[in-house]
C-alpha cells in the first residue's frame, strides 16, 4: 500500500514536466492551428541552455534566476522560429507544418550537439531541494514534491493569464475565431508570436525542470514529443485543462504499468490513447474541430495515365536500372536495392496519402510488421526466402486491417495522431516482447535464397518486385476503385451523395497501402538479414512523409523520384558529414517553405506553363479556379 | 397508385429549438413542388432528412410506398434519389466528364473495381448527360476552374446519373446570374417532365418559383402554412405577412402620413 503511494507521487512529479510541455503545445494548436512538432526540440534546449547557466552561475539565486533565464532564452527563439518560418505556412496544409517542424526539431538535434557534445550532462541539484522526506518509510526526493506542488500553481496562472489580461482574452477569442479577432483590429501577427512564445516558454520550463531529476541528453526531444501528444489527444487539442488531467493520466499509466504489466507497459498508454480517439476523437476536454485542409486534392490540374512517350521513358529507366548489376560495384548495388526498397515503402505511402487524402504518421508499421512477418518465417518456420517473401507481408496487412479500421474513422491531425499512436504500439511490441523478436537485439540471420544472395541477384529480385508493385499502385490510381477513393477524397457530401461508403473505401486504401509496405519491409529484411525495432519507429515513417513530399504530393508517382532523391541523399550526406541531421532538417525546411509542390509537383507546374500560356488577364486558371471555390465557399 | 414521395409528420429539433414540426406533403411523379420560405425556415434541415444526412427525430419519409427514415445517404441515393447542393459539391481533382463517371461507375455497382482504366468507363453515357445539361464543350476541362453556374449545371448532371426517380435540389440558381437561372430551370423543369422525374427544390428567386412550380409549399420556423397551386399561395394572406412584413408599421406610418 504504502508503496503504491509512494509509485503515486513519483507519477504525479513527472506529471508537472508533462504537462508544462503539453500545455504549451496545446495553447500554441489552439490559436495557430499548427502542431508544432519541435515542442520537443524547445524543451531539449530548456534543459541544455538551464544546463549551461545554473551550471555558470551556483547558488539560489544562480539555480532559478538561471531556469528562468534559460527559458526566456529559448522563448527567444520559438519567436524567432515562428517569424522567420511558421509565418510563411500558416496558409499551407498541416501536413506541410508538422514537417517543417519536424525539420526544425533534425536540425536542433544536430546544432545541441554541435553545442554541448554528445555525452549526457549531469545538471546540479536544485537549491534547498537536495534531500528527500521519508512517506511511509520510503524516501521521496523533496524536489518532486516541489514539482508536484508546481503543476496546479501554473494551471492556475494561466487561467488567470486567460481570464484576467486583455492579451489572455484576445487569445481565448481567437481559439474560437481567428478570423472575427483579425477583423476586430487586432494585430494577428504579434498574437501569434507571443502565443508561441509563451507555448515555447513553458516547453523550455518543462525541460529545465527536468535537470535535478534525470541527466540531460541530445534525444530528450523525441522520447517526450510523442508522450506530449499522446497528452495533448487525451485531454484534447487546445484545452489546457484537458492537458492537466491528461499529463497526471497518462505518467501514473507510466508508473502503475511498470508494476503491473511489465511486459507491454509502453502499449498502455498508446492503448488509453487509441480508445480515446476512438471514443471521443477531440480528447477529453476538447471540442470537435471542422473539416480539416486536406493536404492534397488542391490541385485542378487532373491526373492522366501516361502517354506512350512516358512509358517508354520509364521502360528505359527500367532498363537502365536493371542494367546496373553490369557496371555496378557491390555496396552501390546494396545501396540501390535499399533506394528500390525505399521506393516501393514512399509508393504505398503515397497512395494512402495522396490518392486517399489520408496523411499517416505510422506507415512505418505496416513496413516493420512485413519485416518481422519475414523474419518470424524464416525463424520459427524455417521457411525459405520465397515463402517468407509471400507470408510475411501479411503481417502488414492484418496490421492495417485491424488498425485502419479505428484510423479512418477519423481524419487530419487526429488520423495522423492516431497512426502514430498505433505505430508506437506496434514498435513498443516489437521492443519489449523480448522472448518473441528479440527486442533491441532484433532477429538476425535472415538471409536470401542461394539464388538471390548475391547483391545482383538481390537487386535484381528487388527491381522485379517493385516495378511490380509500384505499377499495381499506379493501376490502381486510375481504377474505378482509386476514383472512388479520391472522390470519398475531394468531397465526402458528394461522394455520399452518389453511393459512395467512405469509410469502407477508405479503409481498403489502408489495407492496400499497408500490404504494400509490408512486401517493401520484407524485401528490407532480406537486404539487410536482420530485423530492429526501429524498421517501425517515428524516424522511419517521416522518411516515408518527407519522401513523397519531396516527390511532389499531388501527382500521380511523384513519390518514386522522392524516395531516389531522399534516399540517395540521405546515404550520401551519412558518409559525408556527421551533421547530416542537420542538413536534412534544413532540406526538409527549405523544401516546405519555396517548393511545396516538390520535384515533380515542380517540373509539371513548368511543363504545363510552357504548354499553356496564361490568360490574358493575367489570371491563370489556378486563379479562376481559385474564384470558383471563394465563391462557392460564399 | 400511391404518390413518389410521402412525407409525414416530420420533426427534427435541436436542442429546444425545433427546426422542423409536423411537416407532411407528397409529391407525384412528374411534378415539381417548390418548398419556400425566409431564411431559417427549416428549408435545409428538410432537405438533409429527405436524403438522409441528417435523422428525423419523428416522421416518416416513404418513397414509392417504402420506407426511407434512417438509411444513410448512399443507401437513399441507390434508391433513386439524385440530389443537388446549396453549396456545389463536386470533384475538384477530376475533368468535368470523370465527375460524372464516378456516380455512373457507383450506379453500375463498380466502384470496387480495382483493374481498367475509369476514365474509359461510360464514357457516351457521360458525355450524353453533359450534353443534356449543356456541358459536353466543356467534358476535358478541369472541374476545379469551372465558373459557379457551370459547376451548378455540372452537379445536375451528376444528380441525373443514377436516373433518378426523384431529384431534390437545394437552392439550385443561388450564386448565378440572373439569365442563367431562367435557363437552368427550365432546363430541369424539360427534362424532368420528360423523364418523369418528381422534383423538390427550395429557392428564394420567386421568378423560378412561379414559372415551373406545379405546386408550392411554404415553409415558417419549422411548419407548413400553406400548399396549393402557385395562384393560391400567391394570394395567401398569411405568406403574403411573411414576406412583407405584417405591415403594421408600414401601413401606421402611411396613414399618418395621409392624415397629416
Amino acid at each position: 500500500m504504502e508503496f503504491l503511494l509512494v509509485q503515486a507521487l513519483s507519477g504525479l512529479a513527472s506529471a508537472a514536466s508533462l504537462f508544462l510541455v503539453a500545455s504549451g503545445l496545446s495553447i500554441i494548436f489552439g490559436v495557430m492551428r499548427i502542431v508544432n512538432f519541435a515542442h520537443g526540440a524547445f524543451y531539449m534546449l530548456g534543459a541544455y541552455v538551464a544546463f549551461t547557466l545554473t551550471d555558470r552561475f551556483a547558488g539560489p539565486l544562480g539555480f532559478w534566476g538561471g531556469i528562468l533565464v534559460a527559458c526566456l532564452v529559448v522563448a527567444a527563439v520559438g519567436a524567432l522560429m515562428e517569424m522567420l518560418l511558421l509565418r510563411r505556412i500558416y496558409h499551407a496544409p498541416e501536413l506541410f507544418q508538422l514537417l517543417a517542424t519536424f525539420g526544425v526539431t533534425l536540425m536542433v538535434e544536430d546544432i545541441v550537439v554541435l553545442i554541448w557534445g554528445a555525452e549526457d550532462l549531469m545538471g546540479p541539484r536544485a537549491p534547498g531541494f537536495t534531500g528527500a522526506v521519508t512517506v511511509f518509510g520510503r524516501l521521496v526526493p523533496s524536489y518532486d514534491f516541489l514539482l508536484i506542488a508546481l503543476g496546479p500553481i501554473v494551471l492556475g496562472l494561466l487561467w488567470l493569464l486567460f481570464h484576467g489580461t486583455r492579451w489572455g482574452v484576445l487569445v481565448r477569442a481567437a481559439t474560437q475565431d481567428r478570423d472575427m479577432v483579425a477583423s476586430l483590429g487586432v494585430n494577428q501577427k504579434w498574437l501569434f508570436t507571443s502565443v508561441f512564445a509563451l507555448g515555447v516558454f513553458l516547453a523550455a520550463l518543462g525541460g529545465a525542470l527536468q535537470i535535478p531529476r534525470t541527466t540531460v541528453s541530445h534525444a530528450m526531444d523525441l522520447s517526450i514529443i510523442v508522450e506530449v501528444f499522446v497528452v495533448v489527444v487525451i485531454g484534447g487539442l487546445g484545452s489546457v485543462t484537458g492537458a492537466f488531467v491528461a499529463a497526471i493520466l497518462v505518467s501514473e499509466l507510466n508508473a502503475f504499468g511498470i508494476l503491473v504489466l511489465p511486459k507491454i507497459s509502453m502499449v498502455m498508454v498508446f492503448l488509453v490513447m487509441a480508445v480515446v480517439l476512438v471514443v471521443r476523437p477531440w480528447g477529453l476536454f476538447g471540442k470537435p474541430e471542422g473539416t480539416p485542409r486536406a493536404a492534397a486534392g488542391l490541385s485542378i490540374r487532373p491526373w492522366r495515365p501516361m502517354s506512350a512517350l512516358e512509358r517508354m521513358g520509364v521502360a528505359v529507366a527500367i532498363l537502365v536500372a536493371a542494367s546496373l548489376p553490369v557496371f555496378a560495384g557491390n555496396y552501390a548495388l546494396s545501396v540501390g536495392t535499399e533506394i528500390l526498397v525505399f521506393v516501393l515503402f514512399a509508393a504505398s505511402l503515397h497512395f494512402l496519402m495522396t490518392v486517399g487524402g489520408l496523411a499517416s504518421f505510422g506507415h512505418a508499421a505496416y513496413f516493420g510488421l512485413g519485416a518481422y512477418g519475414a523474419a518470424f518465417m524464416v525463424k520459427f518456420l524455417g521457411a525459405p526466402m520465397e515463402l517468407a517473401l509471400l507470408v510475411g507481408p501479411l503481417l502488414g496487412l492484418a496490421g492495417a486491417v485491424l488498425f485502419g479500421w479505428f484510423c479512418v474513422r477519423l481524419s487530419g491531425v487526429y488520423f495522423a495522431m492516431l497512426t502514430l499512436a498505433f505505430a508506437q504500439i506496434a514498435w513498443s511490441v516489437a521492443f519489449q516482447w523480448v522472448e518473441v523478436t528479440g527486442g533491441d537485439n532484433g532477429m538476425l540471420g535472415i538471409w536470401p535464397s542461394k539464388w538471390a544472395s548475391s547483391p545482383q541477384g538481390f537487386f535484381w529480385l528487388t527491381l522485379a518486385i517493385v516495378v511490380i508493385g509500384v505499377g499495381v499502385l499506379r493501376m490502381l490510381v486510375f481504377s474505378p476503385f482509386g476514383y472512388g477513393l479520391r472522390a470519398a477524397r475531394d468531397s465526402t457530401l458528394r461522394s455520399e451523395a452518389i453511393g459512395i461508403d467512405r469509410k469502407s473505401t477508405q479503409w481498403a486504401a489502408f489495407i492496400v497501402a499497408g500490404t504494400f509496405a509490408g512486401i517493401a519491409g520484407a524485401l528490407f529484411a532480406f537486404l539487410k538479414g536482420s530485423v530492429f525495432p526501429e524498421n517501425l519507429a517515428i524516424p522511419t515513417s517521416v522518411d516515408g512523409l518527407v519522401m513523397v513530399l519531396l516527390g511532389g504530393i499531388e501527382t500521380v508517382s511523384g513519390a518514386v523520384i522522392g524516395a531516389i532523391v531522399y534516399k540517395a541523399l540521405a546515404i550520401w550526406l551519412m558518409s559525408k558529414t556527421e551533421l547530416s541531421k542537420l542538413v536534412l532538417g534544413g532540406v526538409i525546411v527549405v523544401l516546405v517553405v519555396a517548393f511545396p509542390k516538390g520535384i515533380v509537383g515542380f517540373l509539371e507546374d513548368l511543363r504545363h506553363r510552357r504548354r499553356r500560356p496564361p490568360a490574358p488577364d493575367g489570371a491563370g486558371p489556378e486563379a479562376a479556379g481559385y474564384v470558383a471555390k471563394v465563391e462557392a465557399a460564399e | 397508385m400511391s404518390a413518389l414521395l410521402q412525407v409525414e409528420g416530420l420533426a427534427k429539433s435541436y436542442g429546444g429549438v425545433h427546426a422542423v414540426r409536423g411537416v407532411s406533403f407528397a409529391l407525384d411523379a412528374g411534378t415539381i413542388l417548390a418548398l419556400i420560405g425566409p431564411n431559417g425556415a427549416g428549408k435545409s434541415t428538410c432537405f438533409n432528412m429527405l436524403n438522409g444526412q441528417i435523422r428525423p427525430n419523428a416522421g416518416s419519409i416513404k418513397l414509392e410506398g417504402q420506407e426511407i427514415v434512417g438509411l444513410p445517404p448512399r443507401a437513399v441515393w441507390r434508391r433513386g434519389v439524385g440530389r443537388t447542393f446549396q453549396i456545389t459539391a463536386t470533384f475538384p481533382s477530376m475533368t468535368v466528364r470523370e465527375n460524372v463517371q464516378v456516380a455512373l461507375l457507383s450506379f453500375h455497382h463498380k466502384l470496387w473495381a480495382m483493374v481498367g482504366y475509369a476514365g474509359a468507363a461510360h464514357r457516351p453515357e457521360a458525355d450524353r448527360l453533359l450534353a443534356l445539361v449543356g456541358m459536353e464543350a466543356q467534358a476535358e476541362r478541369p472541374c476545379g476552374e469551372l465558373a459557379y453556374g457551370d459547376l451548378k449545371r455540372l452537379e445536375l448532371a451528376i444528380a441525373l446519373a443514377n436516373n433518378p426517380k426523384l431529384l431534390l435540389m437545394d437552392e439550385p440558381t443561388a450564386g448565378m446570374a440572373p439569365k442563367e437561372r431562367v435557363d437552368l430551370m427550365r432546363l430541369t423543369a424539360k427534362i424532368a417532365r420528360e423523364k418523369g422525374i418528381g422534383v423538390l427544390f427550395t429557392e428564394h428567386d420567386m421568378d423560378v418559383v412561379f414559372e415551373h412550380a406545379d405546386a408550392v409549399m411554404v415553409l415558417n420556423r419549422g411548419e407548413l402554412i400553406a400548399t396549393g397551386t402557385p395562384e393560391q399561395v400567391r394570394r395567401d394572406p398569411q405568406v403574403r405577412a411573411i414576406y412583407l412584413g405584417e405591415g403594421l408599421l408600414y401601413d401606421a406610418k402611411h396613414r399618418e402620413g395621409s392624415a397629416a
